[in-house]
Order: C-alpha cells, then sequence, then structure tokens
C-alpha cells in the first residue's frame, strides 16, 4: 500500500507533523488485552456497583426501574439499527427515518402538541433548550422557574442561561406545589417563559393549565417538563395551554445505566415549529410515487443554518428514541393507561403505610402519581444505610437539593414495585427509624 | 422552471437582486441566478409592511432544501406591500423570479440610490466573470 | 465487480412493500405487553388526582401484538444501510468498527442497572470506571483534567465556551468573539450564537491551513477563543498550529480544539501540545461508540490547568484510603469557580462503559496502530482515487499528503460530464457503499470528503475505488444513469422540497 501511495514508510505520512509536536513516547496507558481480558476488567468494576436487580429500588429523582420488554432490546441492537450514521442519505436510511417519525408521532400523542422532534439528549437540558427557543421567539431574557423542577435542570438552565444572556428568577413551593400567587407576580413583560414540572420534583401533581394561564397573560411561553409514563393519565400539557412540553424519556423503555444515555423529548405547539431545535423526520414521496420519509425543514439545524441554527445539536439519542417507541407500542393504548393506575394506586398505599409509621410524615399531602416525599424524625442519611444493609434503596435524600427539607426523603413507586416489596420498605423503614432515634436519643 | 433571463427594464444588485422602480416605488426580487444557486425554494417568510429596508442590507431570507439565502435590499425605503401569495407557493420565485416570483414593494427613500446599482448587462458581465 | 441495474424496470423487493407505520397496523384491543394486577387496593383515580387534571381520553398509541411489533420493526431495520454490511467513508464522522464485546459489557446488570442516584458509596466501580477513562482521555488529549458530563461533540462545544467565559469573567474581562476557520463543522458558530458569542470566520489558504495574516489581524483582545480541528475538515494538518495557538494565546483568547478528527492522530500528537486549553472527544467517533442511526454518543472535554477551575460538576475525584484498602471514589461538588451542571446525572455512562473497553482493548499501542492504519488507508485511497477517471473527474481539492480523511472536488464532473457530486453518491448506494460525506466543506465545490477509518481493509478500499472508477465510466457513456439513480434501494429519490414545502411530521398530521 505504501509504494501505491508513493511513501517510504508509514512515518512519512505524518511528515506534516512539525517534530516538536510529534509525541515521542508511546502513549502511558495500559497495554491492549485480549477480549477476554477485558471482559473480566469490565466485569469486576461492575460487581462493585449496587444495583436494582441486587436490592430494592425505590430511587426515583428522574430516572426510575420500570421493566424494560425484551423485544426492546431485540430491536436496539440489530446491527441494522445499532451501527448506521445519521440518515443523511435517506433512501438507505428508511428504517431510521420511519422510526422516527413514528416515535414523533408517539411523542406529539402523549403531550398533546403537534409538533414533536426525533430527540435532544437528556431531561435538563431539553429544559435548557426550551429557554433558547424561548427567548429567540419572544425577544425576552428573563427565565421564571418554579423550585418544582428537577435541581439538575434548574441549574441546567442557568448554565445554559449564562451563554445566551438570560436571568432566571425562582419561584417557590407551597405545600408541595408551585405557589401561583408567586408565580403570577414574577412574570412580567420581560419574562420569555415560565417553566414548571409534572409531576414536579416531590412527586405531587400540578395545576398546569391555572399557571399557563398565568405566564400568557404577561405574553410569557409555558414550558412544561413532564414525566411521559404519566402522560396516560395525566391531561396533556397541550391541553393544557402549555406551548413547549419536554422532559426525560428513560421512563420509556430505557436502561437505568447509572443515568445516560436515555433520552429528551420536545414537543410544541405548531407556532413554534421553525425554531424546535434538533432533527424531524417527515413524509415524502420517491420518484416512483412511493411513501418515505426524510429529514425535513434541514435549513433550521447547525450543517446548514450554522450561526443562526435554532440550536448546535448534532449527535442525538437516535437508538434511545427508537427504544422509546417499541415500548410504547409494546405498552400500547390501553396498556399505558393501565400502569399509569397502577402506579398511582400503589403511590397512594405507599404513601400511606410510610406515613404510619412513627417518626415518618408527609412532606406534603398533594395528589401524586408514582412518587413522594417525606419527613423523616431521624437522620435520613443514617435511616438510609439501615435500609441499605437491609438491601433495599428507601430513596432519594432531599438535604442537598432543597435545604429546606433537610430531614426530606423521595420515595419512587414503578410496576415492578409489590405490594409486598412496598410493605418489605414499609418494615426496614419503620425499624431504621426507631433504631436511629432510639440511637439519637 | 423559467429560462435564464435578466430583463433589461430592471436594475441589479451584486447581491442577485433586483429593483423595478416606478415612480416613488420599487419592487424587489431575486435574480435567475440567485433561485438558480438556491434550488427549489421551499418557504418564504415577508418581513411585515412598515418595515424599512436599507440599501446593501439584508431584510429577508429565502429558503431552498439544503440552503437558506439572505436577500439584500437594492435601495432604501419602507415596505407597503408584500407578496402574501409565496406563503403557500414559493416555488413560485423560481417559476417565475421577476413576475409573480416578487417579493416586496417599498417605497423609496432616496431613488438617487438607483445610480449605484447596475443595467442588465453590467450585471450579466459580472456573472460571467 | 457486476454492475447494478442502471434503469428502474425492475423494482428491488423492497421497493414493492406497501410502506405501513406502526400506528396503521393498529387494531382496537390487541395488545403486546400487559401490566402486572393491582395488587392494593383499586381506588378510583378521581379519588386520588382531582378530575380535572385528568386525561379525558386515551393517547392514540398503537394496539398491536408482539409478533407484530417484532416484524415491523425488523421489516423496517432491513430498509437500513448499515456499517455492520458495508463501508460507510463519511468523511467527520470516523465510522469504526463498533467491537460487540462493548455491548456485552455495557449490558452487565452493574452498569445497565445502576440508578444514577444510588449513593456513590455503592457505586465504586462505575466511579472507578469514570475516573480510569478520564485518565485515558487526558493521556491521549496531552492535557491535565477532564470531564465525562457532555451528551455529544455539539454539547463538548458548548461547554468549551461556556468555561471560556467563565474563565474570561474572572479576570474581569468582555470578550465578545470566537474565531472559527471557513472550513468550520457546522455546530462550531451554532455553538457560538448559544454561548452568547459573535462568529468570526478565519480564511484558509491555499495549503489548506489557517492563513496566518488573516489570524493576525483577527486575534484581537475582543476574541474569547479560537475554535479549531487540526487535522482539519479537509483532513490536513497544519504546520503553523504552534504558531496559530501562540498567536490566540497572546492575545489573550483561549484555545478549543474540536476533536472531531482525533482518529488522525492518537499517540502521534496531541492537541494539548499542539496548545490547545480544551478538547471535546466524541466517544461515538475515535472511541467505537455505535452511532444508533443519530446517537446515543458523549462528548467529554479535557482541559488545561488554567481551564480547569470552571469545570462543570460534579468532579470525580480519587483518593488513596489510609486503612491499606484500595482508593475510593466520590462526586466532588464544592467547586466554586464550575459553570455547573450541563445536564442531569453524570452524564451517558453506558457510552462511558463501551470507550473504556475499546480502549482497555486496545492500549496505548492499539490505539496508536489503529490511527497509523486510519492515515494509511486514506492515503491509499487517495492515492487510487487519482488514478484513472477520478484522477480526472473527481481531482483532490488541496494537492497533499491528507490525513485520515481527504476531500475531492466534482467540480471537472459537473462541468465535463454534467453530473454532480450528489448523483455521483446516489449511484454508489446502488454498488453497496455508503457514500462519503457531500457538499461539506463549503469552501470545496461539489465537496467529497472520504474517511475509510482503519476498519477498511485493502480489498474494500479497492473495491470503493473501483466502484468509483465504474460510475464515472457509466456517466461518460449516460449521465442520465446516475441523474436518476439509486434505482436499487427500498426508495428511490425523495421529493424533499414538497416534503419541507408542506411539512407532514406526525402520523394524522392535518386531521387525517
Amino acid at each position: 500500500m505504501l509504494k501505491a501511495i508513493g511513501a517510504g514508510s508509514l512515518d512519512e505520512l505524518f511528515a506534516d507533523i512539525p517534530a516538536e509536536l510529534r509525541l515521542d513516547r508511546p502513549l502511558d496507558l495500559p497495554d491492549g488485552r485480549p477480549e477476554t481480558e477485558v471482559f473480566d476488567h469490565l466485569a469486576a468494576l461492575a460487581s462493585r456497583n449496587a444495583h436494582a436487580d441486587s436490592e430494592l429500588c425505590f430511587l426515583g429523582a428522574g430516572m426510575y426501574d420500570h421493566y424494560v420488554p425484551a423485544i426492546v432490546d431485540a430491536i436496539t441492537q440489530r446491527s441494522e439499527f445499532l451501527t448506521p450514521y445519521t440518515p443523511y442519505q435517506p433512501e438507505v436510511s428508511q428504517g431510521t427515518l420511519q422510526a422516527m417519525f413514528e416515535f414523533q408521532t408517539a411523542m406529539s400523542e402523549l403531550t398533546g402538541l403537534p409538533v414533536a422532534n426525533a430527540s435532544l439528549y437528556e431531561g435538563p437540558s431539553s429544559v435548557a433548550s426550551a429557554a433558547y427557543l424561548a427567548i429567540g421567539a419572544t425577544g425576552r431574557r428573563r427565565l421564571v422557574a418554579s423550585r418544582g423542577l428537577h435541581p439538575h435542570a434548574r441549574e441546567t438552565l442557568r448554565t445554559y442561561a449564562r451563554g445566551f444572556g438570560a436571568e432566571v428568577v425562582e419561584v417557590g413551593l407551597a405545600g408541595g406545589l408551585t405557589d401561583a400567587a408567586e408565580l403570577a407576580a414574577a412574570v412580567d413583560g420581560a419574562t420569555a417563559a415560565v417553566f414548571v414540572q409534572n409531576p414536579n420534583f416531590l412527586g405531587a401533581v400540578e395545576d398546569l393549565e391555572r399557571l399557563a394561564a398565568a405566564a400568557k397573560e404577561a405574553g410569557a411561553l409555558t414550558v412544561a417538563a413532564v414525566d411521559p409514563i404519566t402522560l396516560g393519565i395525566l391531561r396533556p400539557p397541550g391541553d393544557c395551554g402549555v406551548d413547549i412540553a419536554v422532559g426525560e424519556g428513560q421512563p420509556l423503555g430505557g436502561r437505568l445505566d447509572f443515568g445516560g444515555p436515555s433520552f429528551g423529548f420536545f414537543c410544541a405547539a405548531e407556532e413554534h415549529l421553525r425554531r424546535m431545535p434538533g432533527r424531524i423526520a417527515g413524509e415524502a414521496a420517491d420518484a416512483d410515487g412511493r411513501r418515505g420519509f426524510v429529514l425535513a425543514l434541514q435549513t433550521r439545524e447547525q450543517h446548514i443554518r450554522r450561526e443562526k441554527a435554532t440550536h448546535n445539536i448534532c449527535t442525538a439519542q437516535a437508538l434511545n428514541a427508537l427504544g422509546g417507541i417499541v415500548y410504547l407500542a409494546w405498552l400500547g393504548k390501553r396498556g399505558i393507561v393501565e400502569l399509569g393506575e397502577l402506579l398511582a394506586r400503589r403511590t397512594a398505599y405507599a404513601r400511606e403505610r410510610l406515613a404510619a409509621i412513627e417518626g415518618v410524615e408527609l412532606l406534603h399531602d398533594a395528589p401524586v402519581v408514582r412518587e413522594f416525599a417525606l419527613r423523616l424524625d431521624a437522620p435520613v442519611a443514617e435511616v438510609l444505610e439501615r435500609c441499605a444493609a437491609d438491601g433495599i434503596a428507601a430513596g432519594y435524600p432531599l438535604a442537598r437539593d432543597y435545604p429546606e427539607h433537610p430531614d426530606g426523603l423521595l420515595v419512587a413507586i414503578t410496576e415492578r414495585r409489590s405490594r409486598e416489596d412496598i410493605d418489605r420498605l414499609a418494615e426496614s423503614l419503620r425499624a431504621a427509624v426507631s433504631e436511629a432515634v432510639g440511637v439519637a436519643a | 422552471m423559467a429560462e435564464e433571463s435578466y430583463p433589461d427594464d430592471l436594475l441589479y444588485h451584486p447581491e442577485h437582486d433586483w429593483a423595478r422602480i416606478e415612480g416613488e416605488e420599487a419592487t424587489f426580487g431575486i435574480t435567475w441566478y440567485a433561485q438558480d444557486a438556491l434550488g427549489e425554494v421551499v418557504f418564504y417568510e415577508p418581513p411585515e409592511v412598515g418595515t424599512r429596508v436599507s440599501k446593501d442590507r439584508p431584510y429577508s431570507e429565502v429558503e431552498s432544501v439544503k440552503a437558506v439565502s439572505e436577500v439584500y435590499a437594492p435601495l432604501s425605503g419602507e415596505i407597503v406591500a408584500v407578496n402574501e401569495k409565496l406563503a403557500e407557493a414559493p416555488e413560485t420565485i423560481n417559476e417565475d423570479p421577476y413576475g409573480e416570483g416578487w417579493l416586496v414593494r417599498v417605497k423609496l427613500a432616496d431613488p438617487s440610490e438607483a445610480e449605484a446599482l447596475m443595467d442588465a448587462e453590467a450585471y450579466r458581465r459580472m456573472l460571467s466573470e | 465487480m457486476t454492475r447494478p441495474p442502471a434503469t428502474a424496470e425492475i423494482p428491488a423487493p423492497q421497493q414493492r412493500e406497501r410502506v405501513v407505520t406502526i400506528f396503521e397496523r393498529s387494531a382496537p384491543g390487541r395488545r403486546a405487553g400487559t401490566v402486572p394486577a393491582c395488587d392494593v387496593p383499586e381506588r378510583p383515580l378521581a379519588e386520588l388526582i382531582p378530575a380535572r387534571l385528568l386525561r379525558e381520553r386515551p393517547p392514540e398509541l398503537p394496539e398491536v401484538s408482539e409478533p407484530e411489533i417484532v416484524r415491523h420493526y425488523n421489516r423496517l431495520s432491513r430498509r437500513n444501510f448499515d456499517l455492520d454490511t458495508g463501508p460507510y467513508p463519511l468523511g467527520s464522522c470516523t465510522m469504526k468498527h463498533n467491537p460487540r464485546l462493548n455491548e456485552r459489557v455495557a449490558a452487565l446488570p452493574g452498569h445497565a442497572r445502576l440508578h444514577p442516584a444510588q449513593d456513590p458509596k455503592r457505586a465504586q466501580g462505575a466511579l472507578e470506571l469514570m475516573w480510569r477513562l478520564e485518565r485515558a482521555l487526558c493521556e491521549i488529549c496531552g492535557l491535565p483534567f477532564a470531564s465525562l458530563q457532555p451528551s455529544a461533540g455539539s454539547h463538548g462545544e458548548l461547554a468549551g465556551l461556556l468555561l471560556t467565559r467563565a474563565y474570561h469573567d474572572d479576570r474581569g474581562e468582555r470578550r465578545t468573539k470566537v474565531l472559527i476557520p471557513d472550513t468550520a463543522h457546522g455546530t462550531n458558530p451554532a455553538t457560538v450564537t448559544m454561548a452568547g458569542y459573535e462568529t468570526v470566520k478565519v480564511a484558509t489558504n491555499e495549503r489548506g491551513g489557517i492563513e496566518l495574516g488573516d489570524l493576525r489581524a483577527k486575534a484581537t483582545g475582543e476574541v474569547a477563543a479560537l475554535m479549531l480541528t487540526n487535522p482539519n475538515t479537509l483532513g490536513l494538518f497544519d504546520e503553523n498550529i504552534a504558531e496559530i495557538t501562540r498567536i490566540v494565546r497572546d492575545a489573550g483568547g483561549v484555545l478549543y480544539y474540536d476533536g472531531a478528527n482525533l482518529n488522525a492522530i492518537m499517540g502521534r500528537s496531541r492537541p494539548g501540545d499542539m496548545g490547545f486549553d480544551i478538547v471535546h472527544v466524541n466517544l461515538h467517533k475515535s472511541f467505537s461508540q455505535p452511532h444508533g442511526g443519530g446517537g446515543p454518543g458523549a462528548g467529554p472535554i479535557c482541559v488545561s490547568e488554567r481551564i480547569e477551575p470552571y469545570l462543570p460538576v460534579p468532579r470525580v475525584v480519587r483518593s488513596e484510603a489510609g486503612n491499606g484498602a484500595g482508593p475510593s471514589f466520590a462526586f466532588d461538588y464544592e467547586r466554586p469557580k464550575s459553570i455547573g451542571r450541563l445536564r442531569g446525572f453524570a452524564g451517558n455512562f453506558g457510552v462511558f462503559v463501551r470507550a473504556y473497553a475499546y480502549i482497555a482493548s486496545l492500549g496505548g499501542d492499539g490505539l496508536a496502530e489503529a490511527s497509523e492504519t486510519a492515515v494509511l488507508n486514506a492515503n491509499y485511497l487517495l492515492a487510487r482515487l487519482r488514478a484513472g477517471r477520478a484522477g480526472r473527474y473527481l481531482p483532490p481539492a488541496f494537492d497533499r499528503r491528507c490525513m485520515h480523511e481527504f476531500v475531492l472536488t466534482g467540480a471537472p464532473a459537473k462541468r465535463e460530464l454534467g453530473v454532480r457530486t450528489l448523483d455521483i453518491a446516489k449511484r454508489l448506494l446502488d454498488y453497496g457503499f455508503h457514500p462519503p460525506t457531500i457538499y461539506f466543506p463549503l469552501l470545496v465545490d461539489e465537496a467529497l470528503m472520504f474517511e475509510p477509518t482503519e476498519t477498511e481493509t485493502r480489498e474494500g478500499l479497492d473495491a470503493l475505488a473501483d466502484a468509483i472508477e465504474a460510475i464515472l465510466a457509466e456517466a461518460e457513456e449516460d449521465p442520465e444513469i446516475l441523474r436518476s439513480a439509486p434505482y436499487t434501494t427500498p426508495v428511490r429519490r425523495l421529493d424533499e422540497a414538497a416534503a419541507n414545502r408542506r411539512p407532514v411530521l406526525r402520523q394524522g398530521a392535518g386531521g387525517g
């Protein structure tokens, strides 16, 4: 090959690199190893993680231990979906493009908003992406965010806002819900958008319609971060006057994967179509009249619009979104409703049982669907240690994200947590709290 | 699509825009060369009536599938009319760039600015270079 | 090589398939999964949640059985061309083989079933993996500190410019511009705007590198950063790179390196040594994460000491145990100068697992060999394409040795044969290859950018060169063959203009 190139050696091919920039030693990395050793090394690392198959998991905070049906893996592991590139040559990418179209349809259905894209990275950064759209659309620079928005979303919003030059103002919670009066007072003629989450981070079901109305009155957009698994039973944001619905897609057939990869979804009212971020698949006809799909409205995107693009995103989370539409097809029209009902009922049961424990009370009693917040009369960290020793991850401590709730604990329910599991949690929590209190006393 | 042409009764701007002057008003559009370079136009959103445009500055954009092109004002003035038809049929810009594919009509601020524009022959010369 | 059909008379089998969406397959009452029965009191929903907050009608999701789902998506999958099936010489994409070991280790329960909110003391394997991956990327890039948080290259770019802003703000300096070459990938200027800066373009010289005079003129006290990739999107290594970074550094700017082309130089040269402050690495390019049809990926960043204080939180930190036990790892949030978070939790951990497995498999030597082979393959393919019809109709844009990718111009083909780069690309589909990147970079007329990667064998490269030769011969005989191609793919050329004029972006749009 070198002969064909006309080079005497491999080094010659790198001749353009000036001598002083040539690395004159091997990379200081461990040597390469055969597959069997690499596997053992990775398996050893994995074995040092306490995961949801090795203990009972009541952790939530944005990602949930839902059951991932086997067909999701079977389909997403197929070479034809796993290994191709972004569909820039649509004639050989109809599988990916049609799956995107179906995914967009499903997310549009769930949120009640007509336009959906084919994915963003994940939940919190999708919230920030909605902010970028809002400041472009309104020309305003103030963002009002409820304290019920996921702490990671609020932080991400602030980080991005420092870049595109917006101010982030926070509105507090009252009784676990966004303080509607405080929100109405905070929204003004300089506000580009209001950000709320439903159910909110403390698990409470918000009145989106009322909050959106307050925003609209001031000419601001409403962005709702929603949990997709609850959209089988909760009123879709589009029906509540919400302009943009975004969120974390992990509950829809995604692995826990220590936080990623998952996908973010982004759905909006028709008027925002041309400001939408990310890829969008659209229907098209080929030269012989056959039905097909293409990447639509690419002039919004970075590869064409460059500095005026609606967003800088290129690679998104297409494979995870495919997992999402497969999951939603598997769950189906009836399944998503039944799942929502089951979650609501089990969560109600769990909340009742745990609140009945001595030294445990509800942090708020707003309606909940799949997650709720408790206050413990014992050091939360210690209680969690004791439950962990029982093989249970009892919940997410709130202290760091909500210093006003130093003894708060967030407990999440999925369809994998049976009544027995909940009873086991109750028993373990009861023992843990009383022991921790006993020790402290 | 239209055949290549550069009508003699128009004036031309180096950014491939034309102006048809009628008294104190002028109609603007993009030339055959511009629409050919863009390809099939899929979207055009006109600016609002009343907007002021400045000579040599962009005042809107024309989009094809794979490109976006800024449209430059050959002359300064205030927009008095926009071509509403283009919202439904943006491809008119390709089919008839000098007629039905007109973009905006402007009340001129300074008709003497026309002296800086090229005639059809000068524009054709510029294209061939 | 057998020539594929050059007309549309005999439709390919998949072309005869009626395209049906999963929604259109639905029949009322069908279902695939079932939800566990309710084992707690079956209280009416309206008792638990106020009725006005509840949905009135179920969402119109599909109603299909499991076999129908499986058949539907399996059929769909076969309408894709994929990397496991054939070559994908897309310039700037680094479509190298995705080792299946990576999927196996990513699926281990200790990874796939690990909740992100798990107590870090009970996720030590995960934190150690992240720490080790950071160290490996730092060594490859020649910079001391890292964050794995960004979810893709674009996200890494945004992180980089937000770090830049924090750095200048900390110095009380107000800088408004970012310099990028005119060959830059579109994500660069898009990111500049998102980060609140103004894009200023720097010219490319005749050798395909940065025009130093233009750079010197533009590197003022208003410049926050220069964003560059080296080798650049033309596949060319800029010999002046040390001078370039010095010019910007002397003007007080930050140097940002887009790691998209790292596959050319692993083990040979390092962006940190070239003088860059911030590098993003595309794990879905050089580090074998599968592209998945458009993600997931990851865009971790490595940074210099002067940028380190501003890195996103949480940071992964390692401490030696005092008591003879091994080191322990933690998430550190106490970074007062940090720009904050760019997303939830720690990032695309599943991607970290795969990239780490790849690095562990290859080792330092293996990575260096991968780059060498990538550069060798690109130069070999270029040499093949300099000969014959390709040499005549698709000459290189720059008459230089390339690195891991190269750019040809189809201007002569357009002029002499009446076929555009697009037409050549579409005919290549019929020959069983994914085309190269087309119409990028914008600097080159009728551009074709080839990046074969180290995965392709010599025979594979010869086959690709032979196919292009054959296609150009077809064009000489009858250019219409190319202009109406492809013929054998699941669909033929699609009317994108119509699709964009009246967009249909979901099933049932417009009340249908």
